[in-house]
């Protein structure tokens, strides 16, 4: 989140999309409330009506995996009525910015397309420079090759018809939705977004959630109280880990994972330490070195030195391009590649996306580590459905580690605020932190390396290791580490300002650096203020980075540093002082109007500015509408491309595997289906299916579908069902129920159905297997997060 | 708080609920809770309160837990915390049951090669196997440069999925541990 769950009650107008808050984050639905209270708007839109819909003003239904057809009608809409909240958009954002004259977009493909890589060239996708290096503007947005224009020029095919034939949705409710979100474009009104997996998990999410930033932009809601981009993030401590960089692509605090081609400490900071010709971008990123060097330390301690490049060699290197995540891991499991495998604290068995596959690539492990509170579908998948244990050669470890209660610790909510939890009583039997089990491992590993050697033993000797004895880890200790050191003076540093790229600082994460400090764990505040009246409660636990509640605040003023909301200020200039009082600024810059000294606010872009045009990603500067890589209709209404250009295929030769099915537009799998979650179940149910009070209110596996698909399939409420798709089957019960209509696309009746993933074959007893086990091997083209939400499936009574 | 009057109320209603699970065809049982609201009732006052962050979705509402005797005896909404000021869905309502689980795993747990049960094993026994095999596997693979002689210092063929569950200082050491045993495959709940 930009923002922060107390900061939803600021807003004017809500839009929930790709999420199902009420059903799966209840308790946001307080602030939510709280906003309607003061009369904000609600807008749902969802295949399904859901329990956020029964409490929206607008609901608005449309076909998984269209939303960048919904949201980029929206877009046209706001450009044809003119509804940008102009000053924002031309001081703030890239919108006046030149491109390059090659630059094209042409039936579905931008320049630079590689058919057969399947992969775009971008050089054509950049700024047109001036003599100094800085890219040129035009502020009145009418050059034909600015940002504007191109946008313009490309959502212009969004038309209403065309969309609605896309998504299903009536142009009516289109219309509704695009008028009153459109309206917080006005000075002083703040729109959200919330949304979730229902916009992440698709081959084009990341450029859903794009489509989503463009119209915050070009409202001015970012930077704002009650505006922002918002995911809900699913896990209590999801933003931690990733912040910590459980990831293959990450280093802590995103830095990136260095590749094969950066052969030193001083060849990887070049390669990501962006420049910048202009004297107003702030630049963040250069700082970069600064960061990279205080992680080595924090690694490798005393061992890291300026003669070793701070122990950068021993760490690993990933193969310039490679990629590494889940699916390919589960891919290299299947064929055999990989031996051993850490589950920790995680189900794959059931989260995996084509869940067949993932058990099936289990088989093939010499040894598996699996360390959770409860027995589960990853750890017995020697003995699930349809597996013979005596011809499964994996040794198997289930470790019993402690809950939540039972250690002390921080965890980051999707506010980013660090929040310390204690220790109430010990875990039960021999159950232990993880912290321990890892820490006891580390100690046998060293031992073992330091007595026998083996491959590169410094890289394991050598690590920093003294968070406590073997036997016990002071958690205190590693948060300590975490925030980082002044390594002359052995204090703990205030904040990152203060790394320095020399060896002299340590930092384990340097955007958590400020959160444990020599005032002491930050993260266990529980101070009410709350200056502003608007929900920051900045001394209540502690928000990275810096403690800033809401990040790009200095957006949330105009150029002479007065907020655009009087009401709902998040910072003020005091010109007496010469500071900025409410919130943490993003970089302590005084306002735009003082030339000299001031900085853009989006201090973490090259350019200072928002990009409405974003070059990075893998598949074009902006989002255009692909269909799912399993579809009901032949042809994408808006282009040649079916599906996304450049998402990895796996139903080809010498990809993927027998198990990488995909059908669409297959007679067999005519129904369109998605995933999500209910309130009373966690993920794949590990933490709740042995709740005996949560299976009580949810005990089954069940499949809602409409009242016209179930006459049409002779199916009745009640009914088992078999859902099955080109990779596998769940049996589910039927709940026929008008939450669900058919759509009309494209002139066709076409249907929808819905199952949670929450279940699995270990408990409850005749609770069903997860739907997982129907999902496709397909991800998105830029982060490769399973298409988990749009695929097709064909639905059966059960005889 | 009255808990006498929450307790008795929470009754009515699981019974009303019971009804529903019956069709479903799971059997169920008041009698647990019977003994909870007895316990409840006797040690509430003289609990040991502290606080704590649900685990589960990342709403990151604050909860209090009361212990008694070294027991988790209740867990409750924290009427202070800002987001939930004492409110907690179903899931953060029934973290008692997380606590107090007679399904926990409260022993190593081992499955030999070809083996069709667990076998309980000590902690020792356990964490010298699994380092051991860590070692083996990592040594017979390690990758110290690539096919351009670049230097890789390196083993694909180690995987580790997890953890979000996991607080920070415990997510920043496997992260830790797992890059200074040189792997690459270092995968998690954020990437599905």
């Amino acid at each position: 989140m930009t923002n922060h769950w107390i900061d939803i009650g600021n807003s004017d107008c809500i839009l929930i999309m790709g999420s199902n808050a009420a059903e799966n984050h209840p308790i946001s639905f307080k602030w939510v409330t709280k906003a309607m209270e003061n009369g904000a708007k609600l807008i749902s839109v969802d295949p399904r009506f859901t329990k956020t819909s029964a409490r929206a003003d607008i609901y608005a239904p449309l076909r998984s995996g269209t939303d960048i057809a919904f949201l980029g009608g929206m877009i046209k809409y706001i450009l044809d009525n003119d509804l940008i909240h102009k000053d924002y958009v031309v001081e703030y954002t890239n919108a006046p910015h030149l491109i390059n004259e090659g630059y094209k977009f042409e039936d579905g493909l931008f320049s630079g397309y590689d058919k057969a890589k399947r992969r775009y060239d971008k050089s054509t996708w950049q700024y047109q420079l001036d003599e100094k290096g800085i890219p040129k503007e035009d502020k009145s947005l009418q050059h034909p090759n600015c940002v504007y224009q191109l946008l313009k020029k490309h959502y212009s095919r969004y038309d209403l018809d065309t969309v609605s034939q896309i998504t299903g949705t009536p142009k009516e409710d289109l219309l509704k939705v695009y008028e009153t979100y459109a309206a917080t474009g006005q000075t002083g009104k703040a729109g959200t977004v919330m949304y979730a997996m229902g916009w992440t998990q698709h081959t084009i999410g990341t450029q859903n959630i794009r489509t989503m930033a463009i119209i915050q932009l070009l409202l001015g809601n970012m930077g704002i109280s009650g505006g922002g981009i918002n995911a809900l993030r699913g896990e209590s401590n999801v933003q931690g880990s990733t912040d910590h960089a459980l990831l293959f692509h990450l280093w802590p605090g995103y830095l990136k994972i260095p590749g094969a081609s950066d052969v030193d400490l001083k060849t990887y900071n070049e390669k990501y330490t962006p420049k910048t010709n202009d004297p107003l971008s702030a630049n963040w990123w250069g700082n970069y070195p600064k960061y990279s060097t205080s992680l080595l330390k924090s690694f490798y301690g005393e061992n890291a030195t300026k003669e070793n490049d701070f122990g950068y060699s021993w760490l690993p290197k990933i193969d310039d391009g490679g990629n590494y995540s889940w699916l390919v891991l589960f891919d290299e499991m299947y064929k055999g590649t990989i031996k051993g495998f850490f589950a920790w604290g995680q189900n794959p068995a059931c989260s995996g996306a084509n869940a067949g596959k993932v058990r099936k690539a289990m088989e093939n492990l010499d040894w598996m580590v699996n360390v959770n509170l409860f027995d589960n579908e990853t750890g017995s998948f020697w003995r699930g459905p349809g597996v013979d244990p005596s011809k499964v050669k994996t040794e198997v470890f289930l470790l019993p580690c402690a809950a939540s209660m039972e250690k002390e610790g921080s965890i980051t909510n999707s506010g980013r605020w660090s929040q310390w939890r204690y220790k109430a009583v010990d875990p039960p039997g021999e159950a232990t932190p993880d912290s321990d089990i890892m820490n006891a491992l580390y100690f046998r590993l060293k031992n073992l390396y330091e007595k026998e050697g083996g491959a590169l033993p410094e890289a394991i000797t050598k690590l920093k290791w003294d968070y406590g004895t073997p036997e016990k880890v002071d958690v205190h200790i590693i948060a300590k580490e975490i925030n980082g050191y002044d390594l002359t003076t052995g204090k703990l540093l205030p904040s990152f300002p203060a790394l320095k790229d020399d060896g002299t600082t340590s930092s384990g994460c340097w955007i958590f650096c400020a959160s444990y400090t020599e005032a002491g764990n930050l993260a266990a505040r529980r101070g009410k203020s709350d200056p502003l009246g608007t929900g920051l409660y900045p001394e209540w636990s502690w928000c990275w980075p810096l403690n800033r509640r809401i990040i790009y605040n200095r957006a949330s003023v105009d150029i002479n540093g007065n907020p655009w909301d009087k009401a709902h200020p998040v910072i003020v200039w005091n010109e007496s002082t010469g500071k900025w009082e409410g919130d943490v600024p993003d970089g302590g810059f005084p306002p735009m109007v003082n030339k000299e000294k001031t900085k853009y606010p989006f201090i973490m872009t090259t350019e200072g500015r928002a990009r409405i045009f974003g070059m990075g990603l893998a598949d074009g500067p902006f989002p255009e509408h692909y269909e799912p890589l399993e579809c009901p209709i032949e042809k994408n209404l808006l282009s040649s491309q079916r599906i996304s250009p450049a998402i990895k295929l796996w139903n080809l030769p010498e990809v993927g595997t027998e198990l990488d099915k995909a059908a669409s537009c297959d007679p067999r799998f005519p129904i369109v289906a998605t995933t999500y979650r209910v309130t009373e179940h966690w993920q794949t149910g590990v933490m709740t299916r042995h709740l005996p009070w949560l299976v009580e209110l949810q005990p089954q596996n069940f499949v809602e579908m409409s009242l016209e698909l179930a006459e049409l399939k002779g199916i009745s409420n009640g009914d088992k069902c078999i859902v099955n798709s080109a990779r596998g089957q769940v049996e589910a019960v039927a709940i026929v129920t008008g939450r669900f209509k058919p759509f009309l696309i494209a002139g066709q009746t076409i249907h929808q159905v819905g199952l949670p993933w929450c279940y699995g074959w270990f408990t409850p007893p005749d609770g069903g297997d997860n739907s997982n086990l129907l999902t496709p091997t397909i991800g998105d083209a830029n982060t490769m997060i399973p298409e988990s939400k749009a695929f097709m499936v064909n639905v059966e009574k059960k005889d | 708080m009255d808990s006498k009057i929450t307790r008795r109320s929470f009754l009515k209603l699981s019974g009303a609920t019971a009804l529903g699970v019956a069709v479903g065809g799971l059997g169920f049982d008041l009698l647990p809770i019977e003994a909870h609201a007895e316990e409840l009732r006797k040690n509430l006052k003289s609990a040991k309160e502290s606080t704590t962050i649900c685990p589960y979705c990342a709403v990151g509402c604050g909860a209090i837990v009361h212990q008694s005797g070294g027991k988790v005896i209740n867990i409750e909404g924290d009427p202070d915390h800002p987001i939930n000021m004492g409110s907690l869905c179903s899931k953060g309502s029934s973290l008692y049951q997380l606590a107090n689980n007679e399904d926990r795993l409260t022993q190593v747990m081992y499955r030999a090669p070809y083996s069709d049960k667990w076998e309980y094993k000590s902690w020792d026994w356990a964490l010298d196997k699994i380092a051991s095999n860590i070692k083996a596997t990592r040594d017979a693979t390690f990758t110290a440069t690539n096919e351009k002689g670049q230097v890789v210092n390196r083993t694909t063929a180690i995987a580790s999925v997890g953890s979000a569950a996991m607080d920070n200082e415990e997510c920043w050491l496997y992260q830790k541990f797992l890059r200074g045993l040189g792997l690459t495959y270092i995968e998690h709940q954020a990437r599905i």
